[in-house]
């Protein structure tokens, strides 16, 4: 900071306070140490030498949740993972953000399809505010989405209209509220209208002849 | 402060005489040095563990189901995503499965370009292997220096292939694309920068004092449970004694593909007294046995050395390199099966491909031997008698990636 | 040793014990019933000359054509394989292959996992992947020290790489696809 210091005499800067907590508050986001798969290692890549995620103020990694501010979804999220990262996610204080990196956590990715056992897009369990797309997506990706969640935190109104954050968009929850013609008060009724379904998908997903 | 591996018979133990009360602790999915999602349970007797229960699946990412819906050459991305930080070893593996299943003929240049990037990646991954051992005991320094040594052997793989982790570049019938022009200078330039940093690794990490006391008679695996539990690679490897007469166990030695049995390398067991680490004369440290962490650590830090060794002569030999670097892969897999095992960073990775008897492009059944799952299944066996403190030294050492693991 | 010693040393042995071969085929393999599995798998790992102290993969799988179309043109009938892979660490380089042949089911009842002995005994390695096997597969391995799921959750239903398989479209309130 050599050119900037002794430049300016004694001074004053005036500031609204709510500017002056969003900008401490996004400038030492605690990201959580939270490697799923893949794409943990691109983001332990980010924390290392040549992208180096202290200059914008997030590289001081939490072991645990309840001193993160940031959660980094990076990887794959698998039935039995679920739970927990929702667990995690509760854990966290408030205000808390979520990054969900990589193309499985925002919708599957590759194992879409045939991934029995896969989350499809980690959004199905907690919100989520940034989507990183990429299979696994480059460092420059990440401190992408990092800064859009500074964008994010320097929007707040907490102090002055008491309302904490908007619900990221889309806000989906984990919890799936069956459409009528899956759902049924009798569930021997709903298993039949279900295994019908299934069925029926599986024959407009076949391929037409040629 | 390592007490090693107890004994009753020990006089100078008195923890079995003070009865503290067993308890269950539960280490992971999220825990930082469990190397990803892996849940260890331990039953511990105050600080000592009398038992470990790992708990698998917290990746499980149905590759196997995958392979048998798609074609061998859609399945390569998949097998990059299994050993994400030795993704090219794992496409190199599934290749050799699927060529081996369809008779082919790999031209020269294809296997010197196989070896080159082969041998390259493993550099990556055991730095990895190396700074994250480093962050599990409690040092960041050694991390920084492995990332800043990788991204530089990551940026050749982007000039190869354009991706940084994932890379779908080995293919069958040979490797995607020919090496750019001017590539094979700058990899030579690399290993020139990078030999004289191997002596800082050790240094800085390997006969460092600390590290030393946290790594030796840690962990100590035995010939014979090795064998039993079907490890293999560094794990097996820092368990063998030259002098008892053990084989050299490296598929690359044993049973060569690729070419291997053309170039000149060693295949790294203990005892390490002539190999040169840039600091001679050269003794191991005080305290270490043959079996544990610290061994295991520095198979890894050799086989380095040994790699770069096999680079130098393959990059000699790449510009008199006959044939193309790709031949076309028949169009259908014929009936019947194959298991190929190839020896990937962290052991040997096999793979087990059906074809069906009716000539689809599709096979019947892909299997994927993980290493790491075999690795892992000692974990019980050499944690017992361990402190709690003992055991990110103990799984470090083991080097698993839990996507491979799970798979 | 070849894989052809391999094979005549193993029926000098156990005789028309061995129900199949195969020598023409990238691995060289026999087929043999469940019961004799444990006496071979010994007689393998133990004889001088053979010792194959490593087992290197069990696999599990599933010959069937879920397509009824397909079907009778599939050119297997519906059945299960278990194949071993061995390899020897006395005799670097020697490999060899086992194989059982199952019914998909037991006494063909759908829903009763067929038997196969456990080599847990021998190779420690077999612990996991019996219970992979029989996780992913549904082949149940009797005398087990751990029989229990190991990558799925243990309340899973199913076993994903049965053909017949059915994805699940929820499970505990996510939503499956």
């Amino acid at each position: 900071m050599g050119w900037l210091e002794g430049r300016f005499e004694e001074n004053v800067i005036t500031t609204t306070i709510e500017q002056a907590i969003n900008w401490a508050r996004e400038s030492s986001m605690w990201p959580m140490t939270f490697g799923l798969a893949c794409c943990a290692i691109e983001m332990m890549a980010t924390g290392a030498s040549r992208y180096d995620i202290d200059r914008f103020g997030a590289g001081a990694f939490r072991a645990t949740p309840r001193q993160a501010d940031l959660m980094i979804v990076a990887g794959t999220v698998n039935f039995k993972m679920a739970s927990r990262v929702r667990r995690l996610y509760n854990q966290m204080p408030d205000p808390k953000f979520v990054i969900a990196m990589g193309a499985c956590t925002c919708g599957g990715g590759p194992y879409y399809k045939y991934g029995y056992n896969v989350v499809k897009g980690v959004d199905l369990i907690v919100p989520v505010d940034v989507y990183v797309p990429g299979c696994p997506p480059r460092p420059e990706a990440l401190l992408e989405g990092l800064m859009r969640i500074q964008d994010k935190v320097r929007g707040m109104k907490a102090l002055t209209k008491g309302q904490p954050i908007d619900m990221p968009i889309p806000s989906r929850t984990g919890y799936v509220l069956l459409p009528p013609e899956l759902s049924d008060p009798d569930p021997q009724k709903a298993v039949e209208k279900q295994n019908e379904f299934a069925r029926r998908t599986k024959e407009l997903a076949t391929p037409a002849k040629a | 402060m390592s007490t090693g591996t107890l004994s009753r018979q020990e006089p100078t133990i008195v923890e079995y005489d003070v009865r503290t009360d067993e308890m269950l602790v539960n280490m992971g999915p999220q825990h930082p040095s469990t190397h990803g999602v892996l849940r260890l349970v331990l039953r511990t007797d105050g600080e000592v563990i009398s038992e470990v229960t790992p708990h698998l699946g917290y990746l499980h990412r149905c590759a196997e189901k995958i392979g048998e819906n798609v074609t061998p050459i859609q399945f390569i991305p998949y097998t990059d995503r299994m050993d994400y930080l030795a993704g090219m070893n794992m496409n190199l593996a599934y290749s050799l499965a699927v060529e081996k299943l369809c008779g082919m003929k790999i031209p020269e240049k294809a296997q010197v370009i196989r070896v080159i990037i082969a041998e390259l990646n493993r550099i990556a991954s055991h730095l990895v292997g190396m700074g994250a051992y480093g962050l599990d005991l409690g040092t960041f320094s050694p991390f920084l220096y492995a990332f800043r040594e990788r991204e530089m052997i990551l940026d050749l793989f982007e000039e190869v292939c354009g991706a940084r982790l994932t890379y779908s570049y080995i293919t069958i019938g040979g490797v995607h694309d020919d090496l750019p022009p001017g590539w094979i200078e700058r990899c030579q330039k690399f290993l020139d920068y990078f030999k004289p940093r191997i002596p800082e690794y050790h240094t800085l990490l390997t006969t460092n004092h600390i590290f030393v006391q946290r790594t030796a008679n840690v962990g100590v695996l035995s010939k014979e449970t090795a064998l039993s539990y079907g490890c293999t690679g560094p794990v097996l490897r820092g368990s063998l004694d030259r002098r008892k007469g053990d084989p050299a166990w490296d598929l690359r030695k044993i049973e060569p593909y690729c070419g291997y049995e053309t170039y000149d390398f060693r295949a790294v067991i203990p005892p390490f007294d002539d190999w040169d680490v840039g600091n001679r004369p050269w003794e191991p440290p005080p305290g270490t046995v043959i079996g544990d962490a610290w061994h295991r650590f520095m198979v890894r830090m050799l086989e380095v050395v040994e790699s770069i060794k096999i680079i130098e002569q393959a990059l000699k030999r790449y510009p008199n390199a006959q044939g193309a670097h790709r031949i076309e892969p028949p169009k259908h897999l014929p009936a019947g099966e194959a298991y190929q095992e190839t020896e990937a960073p962290r052991g040997q990775m096999g793979f087990y491909i059906v074809g069906r008897p009716t000539k689809d492009a599709v096979p019947l059944r892909v299997r994927a031997r993980s290493s790491c799952f075999c690795n892992l299944s000692v974990a019980n066996e050499i944690c017992r008698g361990c402190l709690i403190a003992d055991i990110p030294a103990i799984v470090g050492s083991l080097d698993f990636v839990m996507g491979e693991v799970d798979r | 040793m070849s894989p052809a010693e391999i094979i005549a040393t193993l029926e000098k042995k156990f005789g028309d014990r061995i129900k199949a071969k195969r020598l023409d085929v990238p691995d060289a393999y026999v087929v043999i019933e469940p019961g004799d599995l444990l006496e071979v798998c010994r007689f393998l790992r133990d004889e001088p000359g053979l010792r194959f102290e490593i087992l290197n993969c069990i696999t599990g799988v599933d010959y069937l054509e879920p397509d009824p179309k397909k079907a009778p043109k599939a050119g297997f009938e519906p059945h299960l394989e278990v194949v071993y892979h061995l390899s020897s660490f006395t005799y670097p380089g020697q490999r060899f292959c086992l194989k059982l042949m199952l019914p998909r089911w037991k006494d063909n009842q759908p829903g009763q996992l067929p038997e196969v002995p456990s080599v847990a005994s021998l190779w420690r390695t077999a612990d996991w992947h019996e219970r992979e096997v029989y996780d992913l597969c549904g082949i149940y391995f009797t005398g087990h020290p751990d029989l229990r799921r190991i990558l799925l959750a243990d309340d899973w239903e199913g076993h994903p790489l049965r053909k017949d398989y059915e994805f699940p479209l929820e499970y505990h309130g996510i939503r499956g696809r």
